[in-house]
């Protein structure tokens, strides 16, 4: 029986020929991540079991952006806990607040060259899938899980049933990797992919921008999916051969799904049809295509995260929002998902953009999205958000109310005052 | 392990936003995450929950973050098991590993209504309605899983795996 290349990355990463959805593997890992919520837990589990060294020092990558810069007194003291651990075992990929290469974890990881196709990847974040872009395993796992992994170098997996995603024409006006992950989920469902591999494949993928893949793959969870994953093309090789360290000239001839690789289904999407999509509340399944509902009128926007922080993002922002104005009362918050993306914001031009539009542009933090800071909702408020999550009091009171969006949706929203498209600024 | 209690029911897609808000993630003192457990979802939780109760959900329990703290949450507010048609994945080892009961059966979920007295046996997989008097099976672990419960959770056996 072929496989899929998620069941190829899982056999390799076994030292085992082959695997089937099913098996339950101890999987080597390439690379391990935590943030500042997860990885004090970790820190806890590692130190009370005296599992003391960390397996390598290069394999493991700690970002405090949840509630950095700092938000009050305990997720100081959480980032501390982080920073020292990371002192004490010496963990070369800390990175800090401000430092060059910081930002936002599925920002950074991908943007320094950490990640290469065929890697397995684990991370104490559920949007730890982003890196299947790349042609990676990487999936979400708890505390304990990273704990145990820091100390052991491997972990253990249920190797995934597939589900073949083929993506065929070329996406219209204003139509990103976000429109499709959305139009997916509200395809699928929030439970559409549950425990599944979502395999990304067709014509349409050599349409896609790397940030467009990086997006998709982002949301896999959102369908309840173990992983996304692409085919390592062209763009995969252009995208890290700057990035990664020595350059990066050509993946792993192994890495692609065997012609008889079995999937349990195949969607097929075609981008020419996708329209710019919201999630209403307080699902992300629950889309609609704009255009299709009423004004809707709004509080704030918030255009930034891992899933929208890229510099291509940004370079869409500033396109609808140059010489344009955010509409009286409205909150629009832009936070450029790193140090880097937000110095070539500033090299190009963009904060000006942002700041003359009368935005607020923000240090890289993961603040809003998850009602940490920068951008909490009061009851009652409705905010147009470029994340990845719109669950009851995900931004703030359990009474506000999130819609997923876009940058260009989120950007013209900010301009109207209520959920617009683009297409409608004239 | 057995287990009894009253059932305390939730709906599909409970995501762990509104098990442990990220508000209150600034902490993983347990009983601190116990005291905020289900509020913005059923803000009279922490006040009825007792020893022992068990949730029944629907599917897809625990979509949503990476964050541990969900099932943490839920075992220190006094919760003995979760069960639902299905659970999100990261939540489900998340579970095993911090010693949550967890089953998966689709037919209680159905036939189990709010606040009924029922006894689970998390071996056997039976669950047994008091009140109404209906009898469900649950289904079994992998083989492995149950080995990492076996080893007294992921820690245990990642113990063994480094000997």
């Amino acid at each position: 029986m072929g496989m899929t290349m998620t069941q190829k990355i899982l056999a390799k990463h076994a030292g085992k020929e082959v695997c089937a959805p099913g098996d339950l593997i101890e999987e080597k890992l390439d690379l391990l991540l935590g943030n500042d919520i997860t990885t004090p837990p970790a820190i806890d589990i590692f130190e009370k079991n005296s599992f003391g060294k960390v397996f390598d020092t290069e394999k493991i990558v700690l970002v405090p952006d949840h509630f950095a810069p700092n938000k009050d007194i305990k997720s100081a003291e959480q980032c501390k806990r982080m920073r020292d651990f990371a002192r004490s075992q010496n963990i070369k990929y800390y990175y800090e607040q401000g430092q060059e290469g910081m930002g936002v974890e599925h920002v950074i990881l991908p943007d320094n060259g950490l990640v290469l196709p065929g890697f397995a990847v684990i991370g104490a974040d559920s949007h730890t899938c982003t890196y299947g872009a790349l042609g990676a395993f990487s999936t979400g796992v708890g505390s304990t899980d990273l704990a145990c992994a820091m100390a052991a170098g491997s972990t253990w997996f249920r190797v995934p049933e597939a589900i073949r995603v083929e993506l065929k024409g070329k996406p219209g006006p204003y139509v990103s990797g976000k429109d499709i992950i959305l139009y997916l989920i509200g395809s699928i469902g929030v439970d559409g992919a549950l425990y599944r591999s979502l395999e990304f494949t067709g014509e349409g993928v050599a349409e896609l921008s790397m940030a467009d893949r990086l997006t998709i793959c982002n949301m896999a969870i959102e369908c309840g999916a173990k992983n996304g994953i692409f085919p390592v093309d062209e763009k995969t090789v252009a995208y890290l051969d700057p990035r990664v360290e020595g350059g990066y000239k050509q993946a792993p001839d192994w890495l692609f799904p065997d012609p008889d690789a079995v999937y349990e289904k195949t969607i097929t999407i075609d981008l020419s049809k996708v329209s710019p999509m919201v999630s209403f509340p307080h699902l992300p399944s629950n889309t609609h295509a704009v255009g299709t509902f009423g004004k809707i009128k709004i509080d704030q926007v918030v255009i930034g995260s891992c899933t929208n922080g890229r510099l291509e993002d940004m370079q869409k922002a500033a396109a609808v929002l140059k010489g344009r104005h955010v509409a009286e009362g409205i909150r629009a918050i832009i936070l450029p998902g790193s140090q880097r993306v937000y110095k070539q914001c500033l090299t190009e031009g963009l904060l000006e953009i942002f700041v003359d539009s009368g935005c607020v542009v923000s240090a890289p933090t993961c603040g809003p999205c998850l009602g940490g800071h920068m951008g909490v909702l009061a009851k009652g408020e409705k905010c147009v958000s470029t994340t990845n999550r719109n669950f009851v009091g995900r931004m703030g009171h359990k009474e506000s109310e999130v819609y997923l969006a876009g940058v260009e949706v989120a950007a013209a929203s900010a301009v109207m005052g209520y959920i617009a498209s683009p297409a409608e600024l004239g | 392990m057995k287990f009894s209690g009253k059932v305390i029911k939730y709906g599909d897609n409970v995501d762990t936003d509104v098990i442990i808000p990220a508000r209150y993630l600034n902490t993983s003192v347990k009983e601190e995450l116990a005291a905020h457990c289900m509020e913005d979802l059923d803000p009279d939780f922490s006040k009825k929950v007792e020893p022992g109760d068990i949730i029944v959900a629907g599917s897809n329990f625990g979509c949503g973050s990476s964050r541990e703290h969900a099932p943490v949450a839920i075992k220190a507010s006094g919760i003995s098991c979760v069960i639902a048609p299905s659970f999100a994945r990261i939540f489900y080892r998340n579970s095993i590993n911090t010693g949550l009961a967890i089953l998966e059966c689709p037919k209680a979920f159905e036939g189990i209504s709010d606040g009924d007295k029922i006894e689970v046996d998390t071996d056997s997989g039976e669950i047994r309605d008091l009140t109404n008097g209906k009898v469900f099976k649950a289904s079994a672990f992998p083989g492995f899983i149950e080995k990492i419960i076996r080893s007294d959770g992921l820690v245990g056996y990642t113990k063994t795996k480094l000997q």
